[in-house]
């Protein structure tokens, strides 16, 4: 017999024996009884996006919104030279092949297999996103979406650049975007990025760039595409 | 006694004895509580929430064949190979055999409290492997060559001093006191070590069914490097870690933040649902998966304490737990300590040997109280204490109470007895503190309270 036939015939035999459940059988589907309980998030846009950008600042991150690509390319522009950008990664993209060329420096593509070394001698990692959450702040990348598993992670500044359409209101409607956009063929990596990368370990105090990204940036366009 | 209980009282005495200790670690933990209370403040139904987490988790237990079955049905068709351990030893096998296979020399690893439990790092390192932790506070530890001090806050023992003498000593770094520069001298350490690393391997907080995934939960970023970079990676998950449905994770992972670091969501949760895939760029060729019993399925049977197993590791019941405050993580010689430790050791370790640890305890409850998937932490310390009497009575205890049982169901015995106590009591006064003592744990710490001149009894009768 195999591990696995011992284990699963373990724990069929001992839950013969039930165990009384905790409280009242659930009439509602999780999710909606989740969001009833979960920190409130208002209906509009506009209420959206300022608590979304109130939760970055919470966290730490950087946030700007644009009312053209033209602005947008500004900026970018601007944090090249303020950070002192000599080479950066990023992943091909509706956002990213428009608006990254503007930058005019080396610049590494993590779509195809690529060498570690050059994404970790990567100023800055510039990726777009499946989508932003107001409650909580986060960025929700995935592999496919964002470049791979490590240009969100190894550069030490990440950029994310995202459309106003992709915020969503909280966690229960990212993961039913999740659910709707990839069906059952999910990316093998998805992660919700909540700020820049952090350690609280020496003493308890807030150190930003533990071993991830020490800033992370995000540039959202205001225009619907 | 056993020697795991003289060891504890040896070592949670000398923790008490430190006063600064304890009021490093209780500043620490204020400050936690006043980060976790404004996030639960945050949400709109807290008790909502943990009760609807632990009727998720009450469901995922007690269908852990099922969603087991499914999880790694989903996880094998992506191609990740999947393998099953009943023991540690088992576990630590079908690890090295595969670092063997892969020829490794290097391996990185981000914080598992599993791995913890089955001594892996042990095993790699006798195996000739060099193995590094990459959590900072887990990186700091390995350097003591000590076990984490907390399941969440490895190294909340240690001063920044203490931290920046070790990297000195250890890593040739300059003395400097910042803890911005301490863990920029680590992050330059570990960044060498993720790209040249063979193996990675990671625990994990849950494990997905219905989309057959392992979510891991970090602040730091070092648990998404080590799936990125090594070409082979290996998870370690204990199999109550199940959670039915991928949407159940928008309730659990800011109940984990909260509880577990007072903050709203921690800032890195990445799922992984198999090795790279065709057309994708990076993340590791193999992806193991190793399940791990280790008696889990013993506490499973244990119907009373079945929802032990609902436990997601936040730390909250150490946190507030007023023996963990004072005695601190390292006394209670488990790789599980405070509440949680107290009630699932002796189910992992025995029960006789590990027993003691919830007689450490004053039934407060706190413990209940704060835990997110409601586990009835301290009534299951008394049902430990039950069953460690059942099992094996002790002696001069039952003796004791069949003297007193004897003594309050006869009367004329128990005048008495009266008498004679308070015709001896004077004379306690030559062997008190000494061996011959009776009361002696006791009056090390106390008065002994004098019995009245005259009882009521004697009173009321006079009266009459």
């Amino acid at each position: 017999m195999s591990e696995r036939e011992k284990i699963l015939g373990r724990i069929r035999e001992v839950l013969k024996a039930q165990a009384p459940p905790p409280g009242e059988a659930l009439s509602e589907p999780d999710s909606i009884r989740s969001r009833q309980c979960l920190p409130k998030v208002g209906e509009p846009f506009d209420e959206q996006i300022v608590l979304f950008a109130q939760k970055l600042a919470e966290l730490k991150a950087d946030f700007q919104i644009f009312n053209s690509d033209t602005e947008m390319k500004q900026a970018l522009v601007s944090l090249r030279d303020t950070a002192g950008w000599k080479r950066m990664a990023r992943h091909s993209g509706p956002l990213t092949d428009v608006l990254c060329p503007v930058l005019g420096i080396p610049c590494l593509l993590t779509d195809q297999p690529y060498d570690v070394h050059d994404l970790e001698a990567a100023d800055a990692g510039i990726s777009e996103c499946d989508a932003l959450v107001a409650q909580t702040g986060s960025v929700l990348v995935t592999n496919r979406s964002a470049g791979g598993r490590a240009l969100s992670v190894l550069p030490p500044h990440h950029v994310v650049l995202a459309r106003r359409e992709q915020l969503v209101a909280d966690l229960p409607a990212a993961f039913e975007l999740l659910k709707q956009k990839y069906g059952e063929d999910f990316p093998s990596m998805i992660s919700f990025i909540s700020g820049p990368s952090r350690t609280g370990d020496i003493e308890r105090i807030l150190v930003l760039g533990a071993h991830g990204p020490k800033k992370l940036t995000i540039f959202v366009l205001n225009t619907n595409h | 006694m056993s020697t795991f209980a003289s060891q504890f009282l040896q070592d949670a005495g000398r923790a008490t004895d430190n006063s600064d200790q304890r009021r490093f670690i209780r500043t620490a933990l204020g400050n936690y509580e006043i980060a976790r209370d404004r996030h639960k403040g945050s949400f709109q139904d807290w008790q909502g929430a943990r009760q609807l987490a632990a009727g998720i988790k009450w469901e995922a237990v007690n269908h852990l064949d099922k969603y087991l079955e499914q999880f790694v049905l989903k996880l094998e068709s992506r191609g990740t190979k999947v393998h099953w351990a009943s023991t540690g030893l088992q576990a630590r096998e079908t690890i090295l055999q595969i670092v063997r296979k892969k020829k490794a020399h290097s391996i990185i690893k981000s914080k598992a409290m599993t791995s913890e439990e089955i001594h892996l790092n042990d095993a790699l390192e006798k195996e000739g492997l060099q193995v590094v932790e990459s959590d900072l506070g887990e990186f700091i530890v390995q350097l003591r060559h000590e076990t984490p001090y907390h399941i969440v806050f490895p190294c909340m023992h240690l001063r920044r001093g203490e931290i920046s003498a070790l990297f000195q000593r250890e890593l040739g770094s300059a003395p400097t006191n910042d803890p911005e520069e301490l863990t920029m001298i680590a992050r330059r350490v570990l960044r060498k070590k993720y790209i040249t690393a063979d193996v990675g391997i990671t625990g994990a907080n849950f494990a997905i069914a219905d989309a057959g995934m392992v979510s891991i939960t970090e602040n730091e970023g070092n648990a998404r490097l080590t799936a990125a970079l090594p070409k082979t990676l290996i998870t370690l998950i204990g199999i109550e870690k199940i959670l039915p449905r991928l949407e159940d994770l928008a309730l659990f992972l800011p109940m984990l933040a909260t509880m577990g670091a007072g903050q709203q969501l921690t800032c890195y949760n990445t799922l992984y649902a198999g090795p790279r895939q065709p057309g994708e760029s990076d993340g590791p060729e193999e992806w193991h998966v190793v399940l791990l019993d280790n008696h889990r399925t013993q506490l499973l049977a244990d119907t009373e304490q079945r929802d032990a197993l609902h436990c997601i590791r936040c730390g909250a019941c150490l946190n507030v737990c007023p023996i963990f405050r004072n005695v601190g993580g390292h006394a209670y010689g488990t790789t599980y300590s405070g509440p949680i430790g107290s009630v699932i050791t002796p189910h992992l370790r025995g029960l006789q040997d590990w027993k003691h640890l919830s007689n450490a305890s004053s039934l407060c409850g706190a413990c209940t109280e704060t835990c997110p998937v409601k586990i009835d932490l301290h009534h299951h310390l008394l049902q430990n204490r039950r069953n460690a009497a059942q099992e094996k009575p002790a002696f001069l205890e039952r003796f004791a109470y069949q003297i007193f049982s004897l003594l309050v169901t006869k009367p004329a015995l128990w005048s008495l007895a009266k008498k004679m106590g308070r015709a001896m009591q004077p004379l306690h006064k030559i062997i008190q503190g000494t061996p011959l003592d009776p009361a002696k744990s006791w009056t090390q710490s106390r008065e002994l309270p004098r019995l009245a001149p005259e009882s009521f009894k004697d009173w009321w009768r006079k009266r009459r």
